[in-house]
């Protein structure tokens, strides 16, 4: 397999994307073309001897205008314009702000971080991972070379600390994709999700929905998720995977079981349900067969034995004894623990419920991490954390807060052009085809432009990791966990605080013109 | 066990279209394709849309669900999205045009707000935002009432429990079955048997705030008292004959001192409210009601201040059965210099009795800034029996919280209008769809019985708690270390 996958530039699908700013070009043009050879982003074209409309999504913003190759005051008929993009005022959302949203689209499109002015890092939430930063080292205290070479850093984790007899699993980036069931998303979303996991050596995760046959393919990169509606379940779906997850409960609606409203129910989903086509679909919460850690053992004992080479995996939310749910998890036999913290999800789920959930994974993970430390069992077992994780600081600051590394589920679908609506349980589901089961809706994500959009992603977030890492003096993210000393935190810290933006560094050396 | 208490929704239809977040804004340049955009929309608004002739806007902006596919397919690239300044103007930044909306359409539905996508909302905010109910449970055994499978209850009881049953020592009185008959029963054995009055719902309807209403406004959320079960507090002057057959679920709000022709309305009241004044004058007139009616439970209507707990325990031990205490219509404290939240006031109050060992002396509600299904939770979290609701139930009528009527201007939803059984609905449905949320915290938290979650700080998260405990162990001690320059970093980049 090829490593790193490679990148290829893999726009937008719509025919307008969204850019921060919009560029007018004016009446007065006399399509020149100076602007179109000024400008080294491509945001103009000229086409025979006209000049096409700007793709002002590329435009880099009123920062722009130290560089020699400004266009708005280099144009010969001052018919240049350039305003905020209106639109974003209708992108209201405090965990993903337009910036986040049009940083990461760009990030699926080119494999790197943004070039112009846009918020990459952080959302504004005003709490959890938006108030941390991350602590740059001060070059007297621990001088670093920031070589060209990214594979001396290693971004591997291993999934199994057991030495259980059981086979060694290693993602190549630490994160793997987020259960999202047949049903809630379409076949082509899981797809794309599926082959980004294979192409970064990494997972993605079948959720509670049966296992579509044409994700077999993937089966080495697939976790199957046992779920309390126990939907599509079976031992031969089990014996498929190398990871098996139990999933008692999500972050977005712990206490409750998972929702599949009836409208999404089509023939093709009923079926790999065994249910009615149409009818609401609700798991049960919690599985009544899960009272204690024993009945736990029971659990997780069955799937060992179904199949003999698997992981398991235990997805908890996170109430306040989330740490004794973490240490019960581990004597039952879990490799991995998966937190799912408030905040996160992509699923329908009760606006109450969503908003007032558990413990947000910023608290959990330095709770649980603690707690596995002092029982001894911290090197044991694998922490994976999710909910709420948008970014590769969130990933980064999430590692140094004690996780061995995150799940991912929204920022997948942003890569494929979700914009947040949230409309994704009602009707035929999500209007942008990726949320949805209807087959028209659904062919508006091709494979290849999903999976390369969230190969892409990853690439950027990898690029990120790895140069933060240069940056710290780290060999792998596994020296990361638990360092705390490398963040602050805002509401704790007196002073000015240093701008922790690392893109000067990602963007030396790229081959790209201009910056 | 008692009979299952099931609301019946029923679709009630806002008489005006409320607007929508953003509007979609069409600039100049179309180029009259044959395959435009606003065929193709998911949701068919530019079929739908229609030109609203009371509030002179067009539709499609509260029917658009802001998917931009227009936006981003337009050929001539004129189509725009932007925010609604008719819709991010209502309310204010406490009753926010999210909460209006989403009760509104509660009030419309009876249906619980489900959505897709996870929370967008801030970390946290400032009053109910700063706690967390834990809705986690999964170590203990669930309960799925959500789904009708299991029963949960959400009644409470309001007045007063005693600690424990008291006899008089001559246990012959139980023989003597004309005793048992008589009025002075109780009293006779010493026993303490307070009355006390169920609620199906830990919701009762508190005075309107503002607004001048004809009775219609009165009748509608009355005959919603009714049919949820649940209690409406209105003055007594209020009370007029096309009420009476409701006034079971009646707590009518007598003037402070004597008013002896207010007796018929104390003699068939399941539960009265008295102002309060001063501890010693409300107990003189809590005994003038107790004589003329003994099985009326009495509550005493309070200002939530600094005096507050004072209050609760002066009167705890007077006859009185249930204060309610009202904070001001943002949930803050009043006449305070800088004001407390209710819920930090009502865990102070509950504690501070449980503490002196008479908590079950008194029933407690709180008012002030209920705003939402989760708010009920919280209170009930931090030590409420019940919480009342006022500006909660004008909004379920489709106000806007837009401030008019308190400057005496016309009403922009024209509350006056109302009729009354589109009124009754429309607060039936909104508390339907609390109910089923408190269904679904309960069974959640593994509760049957939302009276077991009264004081359960255990099944909440505090803001101040949760981050001591854990960013305040990382980051509140350790020292301040060098921080790269962000010139120096660059200058390493370069």
């Amino acid at each position: 397999m090829l490593w790193p996958p490679e990148i290829r530039r893999t726009p937008s699908r719509f025919r307008n994307p969204i850019g921060k700013y919009k560029v007018h070009r004016g009446p007065a043009c006399i399509h020149c073309g100076q602007c179109a050879d000024l400008c080294p982003m491509s945001v103009h074209h000229r086409f025979g001897k006209k000049m096409l409309a700007p793709k002002d999504e590329l435009c880099l913003g009123p920062s722009c205008s130290e560089k020699e190759f400004y266009c708005f005051n280099r144009c010969p008929q001052g018919a240049l314009r350039m305003v905020a993009n209106p639109n974003l005022q209708a992108l209201r959302d405090y965990r993903w702000p337009a910036d986040l949203l049009l940083s990461t689209w760009q990030q699926a499109e080119t494999g790197e971080a943004p070039q112009a002015d846009i918020e990459y890092r952080l959302g504004n939430s005003g709490g959890g991972f938006d108030r941390l930063r991350l602590r740059l080292p001060s070059p007297e205290h621990k001088p670093f070379s920031m070589s060209e070479n990214e594979e001396e850093v290693s971004t591997a984790v291993v999934l199994n600390r057991r030495s259980d007899g059981r086979p060694q699993v290693r993602i190549g980036v630490p994160f793997y994709g987020g259960g999202m069931s047949f049903g809630s998303v379409s076949i082509n979303t899981m797809l794309s999700r599926a082959r980004a996991a294979e192409a970064w050596d990494t997972f993605s995760c079948t959720g509670e929905g049966g296992y579509p046959d044409p994700l077999r393919r993937y089966d080495d990169h697939m976790i199957t998720q046992v779920a309390t509606g126990l939907f599509g379940v079976r031992e031969e779906t089990i014996q498929r995977v190398r990871i098996v997850e139990f999933k008692y409960a999500q972050g977005a609606k712990p206490g409750l079981g998972g929702h599949l409203l009836g409208d999404k129910v089509t023939p093709a989903v009923a079926k790999m349900r065994e249910a009615v086509a149409g009818n609401s679909l609700f798991s049960p919460f919690p599985f009544h067969s899960v009272y204690s850690v024993e009945d736990h053992k029971k659990h997780v004992d069955w799937i060992k034995e179904i199949n003999p080479r698997c992981l398991v995996s235990v997805k908890v939310s996170t109430p306040t004894d989330v740490d004794m749910v973490a240490v019960g998890s581990y004597y039952a036999g879990a490799h991995i623990i998966h937190l799912d913290g408030s905040y996160g999800g992509t699923g329908a789920a009760p606006d109450i419920a969503k908003k007032n959930i558990a413990m947000p994974i910023e608290y959990a993970i330095p709770k649980v991490h603690r707690f596995l430390s002092e029982e001894g069992i911290r090197d044991r077992i694998t922490l994976i954390v999710s909910g709420g994780i948008r970014t590769a600081y969130d990933i980064a600051k999430a590692i140094a807060l004690g996780a061995d590394g995150a799940v991912i589920g929204t920022a997948d679908m942003v890569a494929l052009e979700c914009i947040r609506c949230r409309n994704c349980e009602s009707g035929q589901g999500c209007p942008r085809g990726i949320a949805t089961t209807d087959p028209k809706l659904s062919n508006l994500v091709v494979v290849d432009w999903g999976s390369q959009r969230i190969i892409n992603l990853y690439a950027a977030w990898r690029k990120q990791l790895v140069a933060l890492l240069k940056l710290w003096g780290l060999k792998s993210i596994g020296e990361l966990v638990g360092r705390t000393d490398f963040l602050n935190h805002l509401d704790y810290q007196q002073g000015e605080f240093e701008d922790d933006d690392i893109r000067p560094f990602l963007l030396r050396g790229n081959g790209r013109r201009g910056l | 066990m008692p009979k299952k208490y099931h609301l019946n929704p029923k679709s009630a239809h806002p008489r005006f279209v409320s607007p929508g977040p953003f509007g979609i804004i069409e600039g100049d340049g179309c180029l009259n394709c044959a395959n435009c955009v606003k065929k193709y929309c998911v949701y068919s608004v530019f079929r739908k849309r229609a030109f609203d002739q009371r509030q002179l806007f067009d539709t499609a902006d509260s029917l658009c669900k802001n998917c931009f596919r227009c936006v981003q397919e337009c050929y001539g690239r004129i189509l725009s999205k932007t925010a609604n300044p008719e819709f991010w103007s209502l309310g204010d930044d406490y009753w926010t045009p999210e909460i209006i909306v989403s009760n509104q359409s509660q009030a419309e539905t009876g249906k619980i707000p489900v959505s897709g996508g996870g929370y967008g909302g801030p970390f946290t905010g400032p009053g109910f935002d700063s706690m967390w109910t834990d809705m986690s449970e999964i170590v203990r055994p669930t309960r799925d009432g959500i789904h009708g499978r299991e029963y949960i209850s959400t009644a409470v009881e309001l007045g007063r429990v005693p600690k424990q049953p008291t006899f008089h020592s001559d246990a012959g009185f139980f023989h003597d079955p004309s005793l048992k008959s008589s009025p002075d029963f109780p009293e006779l054995f010493g026993m303490d048997i307070s009355p006390r009055v169920e609620v199906s719902l830990p919701v009762i309807f508190d005075l309107l705030p503002y607004g001048s209403f004809n009775s219609a406004v009165r009748y509608a959320i009355a005959q919603a008292a009714k049919e949820t079960n649940t209690l409406m507090v209105i003055r007594a002057e209020d009370v007029e004959e096309d009420l009476r057959p409701l006034a079971s679920n009646l707590v009518p709000l007598l003037p402070s001192g004597p008013a002896p022709n207010l007796a018929p309305i104390i003699s068939w009241a399941r539960m009265v409210q008295v102002p309060f004044t001063s501890a010693t004058k409300v107990v003189e007139q809590v005994k003038e009601i107790k004589k003329i009616n003994p099985a009326a439970v009495v509550s005493v209507r309070l200002p939530l201040n600094p005096r507050a707990e004072e209050n609760a325990v002066a009167l705890e031990g007077g006859g009185v059965e249930v204060l309610h205490f009202i904070a001001d219509e943002r949930g803050r404290e009043r006449e305070a210099s800088s004001p407390r939240f209710i819920k930090d006031l009502i865990y102070n109050i509950h504690l501070r009795l449980v503490k002196d060992g008479c908590r079950d002396g008194l029933s407690l509600i709180f008012g002030g800034g209920l705003a939402m299904a989760e708010h009920v939770a919280k209170a009930i979290i931090c030590g409420a029996d019940a919480v009342s609701i006022e500006t909660t139930l004008l909004i379920a009528l489709e106000c806007r919280v837009c401030g008019r009527c308190a400057r005496e201007m016309s009403c922009p939803v024209e509350l006056e209008k109302i009729a009354p059984n589109w009124g009754k609905q429309r607060v039936v449905n909104l508390m339907a769809a609390w109910h089923g949320q408190l269904l679904e915290v309960l069974g959640a938290m593994g509760l049957r019985d939302i009276r077991r979650l009264r004081g359960e700080v255990g099944r909440a998260i505090f803001l101040n708690e949760i981050e001591k405990e854990t960013f305040g162990r990382i980051f509140a001690a350790s020292d301040q270390k060098p921080v790269m320059k962000k010139e120096a970093l660059h200058a390493l980049a370069s």
